[in-house]
């Protein structure tokens, strides 16, 4: 396991090293610049402000300084929030993504394990059909759909949750569920496949011939395997949420990464686009390891390589 | 790892992340009077550029003079001030007054901060406010670096004399503006770039700055050492940044916002909206308008330049696209400017334009090479300029191209002068016709049009050293008439219109001046014993 670990870390540095050089260049590539206003600069004005970043120095000396930056820990000022630090940016929206994230995907799991394995247990019977249409429409209804939609009932309707912003507890339920639905559909199909595919196995056939319960069967032997595809699927789910977090944020108003990302890219805000870069590229790079751990846990038949 | 071992962890998880929530708390709910705003980019006077910046700094700062509702400049810091009989000397008498740490604020504070914003290293994009001071303009340029060739001295704590190169009649308009505001000395040398900073900042307007969370909003207390506390009804308020319509009606809706411009008007809710009590249209002092490149055939010709705008109908895109009391523009200064009167393009008139483009070799639109409409990516433009499409179809049987850049890619474009037909807008700095006419100069960082003429520069340079506010107005005029009757450089399409929601049966002072500023000043509750 810990040549494994070492492995990874190896190829983890090269990898981040390339993300980094390959996003450095292509926002640059892009035409437009941080200081393309609406209303003009004037020339001087112009000058000084790229001098002041350092976008008057050849483009290899640029990216030469910034991987210095890195090295130090320096990710460099902001071009659009003047006198603030993209780290410092990224240290205020990140916990809020991270809550968002992490309870949307409580969220997809607590309502899609459960689905799937009654789907699983009832195959092609009334209680299956129902949960995989309950599933079908969660993955079809897309978020900007579900998002004013959960608004108009429990905001309008009912008065019972904020409409939006970010603090308190109940701010959290409305962008969570919108972000979590979709999942929660895809986690709750993966399910049932799985535990379809173990439910047929040798090994559950012995379990039952020794007279273990159902019960014991299922949440012991079936569920432990079935949900392999999932806890696969959980990596890259996890991502996602972060990343395409983007509309919710809107719908709901929550500052989290997603829309700082999509700024950043739009303004031409160099340092911090680049910086939302890497912190999802280490996200993903480190969801997707502790995944592969996680199902080595699971089902020791795992080979991690 | 069994079931139920793994359900515990998630529920144990998800307790874990409470606390998380909590760090990120704000206290929107507290304010007295909350309002929506776009984040702004620098809370830094001598650095702002945009709306949503200058209308956090017009309320945490206050300059020599301040805007009444009508824009007329009044007394802010300065309690007095007199004018040479030559234009050339204004002397500002200063009340006294502290910033919110106590320093008392002098002249000398404002001498520097202008000579700050004046310093080519600050680069501040609107400088050039100051141009008209004798030597300012150099010195932003870098062309002399010694400060007391620049027109500003404090020769006493309580009074600030400024030379001017030229007679500038609009001065004190320009002491009203945000960038004009005093910085403290004391905070900038001591914290840097991060002096605006909540804990760091220390202003001398009505408010200070106590907390704000980028993306989510300001928050702001009453200055408790602003030299006219007393008139200050809120104790507190908070901007709510968000750029999303719908989800700013949301909060507005559910009574989250008191207050909210045109960026928590869902397009599609206009005409719903419109019928409410609480919908307040006013016009706003900034027109719409296409650009035209008279570098590039064929719009290097005026008479197709002037087909194009004569077959322009503003009212059926005010009436059927912007639908939100937009009106159609007849000039390029908008009309509500007094001392001003703007000129009167004839306005629709399809026989017109189909003469003059037959006069300029394209009857029927014959043989007319490709022009193409450049917009920057959005719903409301696209419209817009489809509209435009469909009317020069109809009316000189032309077709033209439409071109969708995203911002900043746009901007660039423009920039550079690779375009035909370019939208574009412009919005008042402050209440003055040359505002919008000096722009089109040939040295003008934001003409864009490549368009010059030795008769027209001549003329921007004659009515910014004219001292009599009626020779002036005609010597504007008669630069409106050229650019845009004459020469149709640019085509005019709407005046722009302020669009607030609040319910003025729980406030008052809300009534939108003509650049919108929401100066809260003025806002006070109608039933102060209702207050949160």
């Amino acid at each position: 396991m810990s040549s494994y670990l070492l492995r990874r870390a190896a190829t983890t540095v090269p990898l981040l090293l390339a993300i980094v050089v390959i996003s450095f260049l292509f926002m640059r590539m892009a035409p437009g610049g941080p200081f393309d206003l609406d209303q003009e600069l004037d020339p001087v004005v112009r000058a000084n402000l790229e001098a002041h970043y350092g976008l008057d120095q050849p483009l290899l000396t640029q990216l030469g300084l910034y991987l210095r930056g890195l090295l130090a820990g320096d990710l460099g000022p902001s071009f659009k929030y003047t006198g603030y630090g993209v780290r410092e940016i990224l240290a205020q929206a990140a916990p809020v993504s991270f809550v968002l994230g992490a309870t949307a995907l409580f969220i997809a799991l607590l309502l899609g394990i459960p689905l799937g394995t009654l789907a699983a247990l009832h195959h092609n019977q009334r209680g299956d059909r129902l949960a995989s249409a309950v599933a079908l429409v969660g993955i079809c209804v897309p978020n900007f759909v579900l998002g004013p939609l959960l608004v108009l009932v429990f905001v309008f309707q009912f008065g019972w949750l904020p409409v939006g912003g970010w603090g308190s507890p109940a701010q959290v339920i409305l962008p969570a569920f919108t972000l979590g639905a979709i999942r929660a559909a895809y986690v709750a199909r993966l399910t049932r496949t799985g535990m379809l595919d173990v439910l047929g196995q040798d090994f559950v056939r012995t379990a039952r011939a020794k007279g273990l319960r159902e019960r014991s069967v299922v949440l012991r032997h079936v569920l432990r395997i079935g949900l392999l595809p999932v806890l696969q699927y959980l990596g890259p789910a996890s991502a996602s949420i972060l990343v395409g977090s983007v509309v919710v944020e809107r719908i709901f108003s929550v500052p989290g990464l997603g829309s700082f990302f999509i700024n950043a890219a739009l303004n031409r805000d160099y340092t911090l686009a680049m910086g939302s870069v890497l912190i999802y590229s280490m996200l993903l790079i480190a969801l997707n390891l502790l995944v592969d751990l996680l199902s080595r846990v699971l089902d020791p038949r795992v080979k991690l390589q | 790892m069994n079931v139920r071992s793994t359900l515990s962890t998630l529920l144990l998880g998800a307790a874990l992340l409470l606390p998380g929530l909590s760090g990120c708390l704000g206290n929107e709910t507290a304010a007295d009077f909350r309002f929506l705003n776009l984040e702004p980019e620098t809370l830094d006077p001598g650095l702002v550029g945009g709306q949503a910046g200058g209308r956090i700094i017009a309320n945490l700062f206050e300059g020599l003079c301040v805007r009444d509702a009508q824009l007329v400049p009044q007394p802010g810091i300065a309690r007095s001030w007199q004018v040479s009989a030559d234009g050339l000397t204004w002397t500002f008498h200063l009340r006294e007054s502290s910033w919110s740490d106590g320093t008392p604020l002098t002249s000398e504070d404002f001498r520097w901060s202008w000579l700050r914003l004046l310093d080519p290293m600050t680069a501040s994009k609107s400088a050039q406010l100051l141009h008209g001071v004798r030597g300012a303009e150099e010195f932003n340029a870098g062309r002399h670096d010694d400060t007391s060739r620049v027109g500003i001295r404090a020769p006493d704590a309580s009074t600030l004399v400024v030379e001017l190169a030229h007679p500038v009649p609009w001065f004190a308009d320009l002491c009203a503006t945000p960038p004009l505001s005093p910085v403290p000395r004391q905070r900038i040398e001591a914290a840097g770039n991060r002096w605006t900073r909540p804990g760091e900042i220390v202003s001398n307007g009505p408010f200070c700055l106590v907390d704000r969370r980028l993306n989510q909003g300001l928050y702001l207390q009453r200055n408790e050492r602003y030299w006219n506390v007393d008139a200050i009804a809120l104790a507190s308020a908070a901007a709510i940044t968000g750029d999303f319509a719908n989800a700013n009606f949301n909060r507005y809706e559910s009574g989250l916002l008191d207050w909210v411009d045109s960026g928590g008007v869902p397009p599609a809710l206009v005409d719903h909206l419109r019928e409410r009590d609480d919908w307040h249209a006013t016009p706003f002092l900034a027109t719409y308008f296409l650009r035209c490149n008279v570098d590039r055939p064929p719009l290097d010709d005026a008479r197709v330049r002037q087909a194009l705008q004569a077959s322009i109908d503003g009212a059926a895109i005010v009436q059927y696209v912007t639908r939100s009391g937009q009106v159609a523009a007849h000039s390029l200064v908008p009309p509500q400017l007094p001392g001003y009167e703007e000129i009167q393009l004839s306005g629709h008139e399809p026989e017109r334009a189909r003469r003059l483009l037959a006069e300029a070799g394209y009857p029927g639109g014959k043989g007319l090479p490709a022009i193409t409409l450049l917009i920057s990516t959005s719903q409301w433009h696209r419209q817009i300029a489809e509209v435009l499409q469909q009317q020069w179809r109809d009316t000189l049987d032309i077709e033209v191209r439409i071109q969708n850049q995203e911002w900043k890619v746009f901007t660039s474009t423009v920039r550079q002068g690779d375009y035909d037909l370019a939208r574009g807008s412009w919005i008042a700095d402050y209440a003055d016709a040359g505002n919008f006419l000096e722009i089109w100069s040939t040295a003008s960082p934001n003409n864009r049009t490549g368009f010059s003429d030795v008769a027209v520069d001549s003329l921007i340079n004659a009515s910014a050293r004219e001292i009599d506010p009626a020779r002036r107005a005609l010597l504007l005029q008669e630069i409106e008439r050229r650019v845009v009757q004459e020469q149709a450089v640019i085509l005019p399409v709407y005046y722009f219109a302020i669009t607030n929601l609040y319910d003025d049966s729980r406030w008052e002072g809300l009534e939108p001046d003509p650049l919108n500023q929401l100066d809260l000043r003025r806002v006070r509750p109608r039933h102060p014993e209702a207050m949160r």
